[in-house]
């Protein structure tokens, strides 16, 4: 690995200041899980490494069920699903959290940091569009709020500018009679990169038949995490039925442009989109029941 | 010409073309085993490297240096890591684990003595790993399910045994340590 100094500064000032002064040149530590791979593997330069585990508002979980989740971009993913008050509320990204992944990568990996990797299959994101939230970053102009699904701009690449940090993810209160679920496909049991991933979350009316609203996320579809707006949109109003979520994964299909290379071609990809926003639907209402 | 210049890949520099400054190593006071360490390394030391070349501890072993097999696997602040993907100087202040450190006065931990009796290894190199964290698993859960087993296991990799042997010392490991 070349050569780099090393900051873990104790504050977000003292972070953007520190970013700033490096003119690009600095790379920020969470997890570690993608950025020492990138380093060592010479994918990325560092010239400065900052981490960011000493700032209290990247380490911040807290969770209200008036107020919502607050997620700092560098907590760990098994803070997230030891949590049973957080689990319960936000089940689509527990799943995602238990599947980065083995144990050890979960005891240091974020979602912020999975975020910021900005990787287009990241197991996380399809979860954070479907959950509705939200990106806190800041900067030496201040702070500002980027929704999650236009976070990411290219493979590996997102909004954040020079001197700009995410802080972290909040998540909007969980209502009664929703539920959300997340699911992959990988050709093995465990520990491999999506082929595709999808994250739907659903809101059901009081008396637990049709959809009220609902939000579906896509990954390792297109170069960035997708959202399905039109089948999200499509999804308000329907009963709860097996032709409901065919047709919903009809309509996601549209915002998939995958490509084809070693996980799967492309029109599998499509195929698989169809088939993982049914299940996660099932799912979802499943756990919005609360069964 | 210098002899750098006639070498750029000698020269630090980052990717703007301008030179880094050479990093300092740095101190770190931490805990291993229980004991307190100290230790001086560059920012770039893995706290595998540490452990292994400063502090001598040879026990977590590289395996593939990116996070697949578990090979490196330490406790850090009492949950399991790869040491790999650890930065030397991120163990200020931490308290680690390593597998020289769950033998106790002169007596196998019951995990490394089922895993002995049940022969659940052969080359050896993916063992430290497994049984750190498989003491983590234990320490955690007491009685856990095959399944459980598996599965928090599965970011240790194991090419010579398969996985069965190595299971059925876990779940051997876990009925001892419950009759004590």
């Amino acid at each position: 690995m070349k050569d780099f100094t090393y900051a873990a500064p104790a504050t977000l000032q003292e972070a953007t200041r520190l970013l700033t002064a490096a003119n690009g040149s600095a790379r920020i530590l969470a997890g570690g899980t993608d950025i020492i791979v990138q380093l060592r593997e010479g994918l990325r330069d560092a010239g400065q490494v900052i981490d960011v585990k000493k700032i209290p508002e990247l380490m911040e979980l807290s969770f209200s069920p008036q107020h919502g989740l607050r997620l700092g971009a560098a907590v760990p993913c098994y803070c997230i699903y030891e949590n049973a008050e957080i689990a319960k509320a936000y089940p689509a990204l527990v799943d995602s959290a238990r599947i980065i992944g083995g144990w050890q990568i979960q005891s240091r990996a974020s979602i912020g940091g999975n975020l910021c990797n900005s990787s287009p299959a990241a197991d996380s994101i399809p979860s954070l569009i479907a959950h509705h939230a939200f990106a806190e970053v800041v900067g030496p102009a201040g702070k500002r709020k980027v929704a999650v699904e236009s976070f990411c701009t290219a493979p590996g690449r997102n909004v954040l500018q020079q001197g700009e940090l995410l802080v972290a993810l909040v998540f909007p209160p969980t209502m009664p009679h929703s539920g959300s679920a997340y699911e992959r496909f990988i050709p093995r049991n465990e520990m491999d990169i999506a082929v595709v991933g999808v994250g739907t979350r659903v809101q059901l009316n009081q008396a637990c038949d049709k959809i009220e609203f609902a939000r579906i996320g896509l990954a390792a579809v297109a170069p960035t995490p997708k959202f399905a707006q039109e089948a999200s949109e499509w999804l308000a109003g329907k009963p709860l039925a097996e032709e409901t979520y065919a047709q919903a994964g009809e309509l996601a299909k549209k915002v998939a442009t995958p490509i084809s290379d070693m996980r799967g071609p492309a029109e599998y990809r499509t195929h698989l989109v169809g088939v993982l926003v049914k299940r996660t639907l099932e799912k979802a209402v499943e756990r919005a029941k609360g069964k | 010409m210098g002899r750098l210049e006639a070498y750029p890949t000698l020269l630090q520099t980052n990717h703007l073309g301008q030179a880094n400054p050479v990093a300092k190593k740095t101190h770190v006071s931490t805990t291993v085993n229980n004991e307190p360490a100290e230790f001086l390394c560059e920012p770039r030391e893995s706290l595998l490297e540490v452990l292994r070349d400063t502090l001598k501890l040879t026990g977590a072993k590289e395996g593939c240096n990116n996070g697949n097999c578990g090979a490196c696997t330490v406790l850090l602040n009492d949950v399991p890591v790869n040491s790999c993907l650890v930065l030397g100087v991120e163990a200020e202040g931490a308290s680690i684990e390593t597998v020289e450190g769950m033998a106790c006065e002169g007596h196998l931990h019951p995990l490394q003595q089922c895993f002995l009796e049940g022969a659940a290894l052969q080359c050896g190199i993916c063992t430290p790993g497994f049984l750190v964290t498989a003491k983590a698993l234990l320490d955690k859960n007491p009685t856990p399910s095959e399944h459980d087993i598996r599965f928090n296991l599965a970011n240790n990799l194991c090419r010579c045994t398969g996985y069965d042997k190595i299971v059925k010392a876990v779940q051997e490991a876990a009925k001892e340590l419950a009759a004590k």
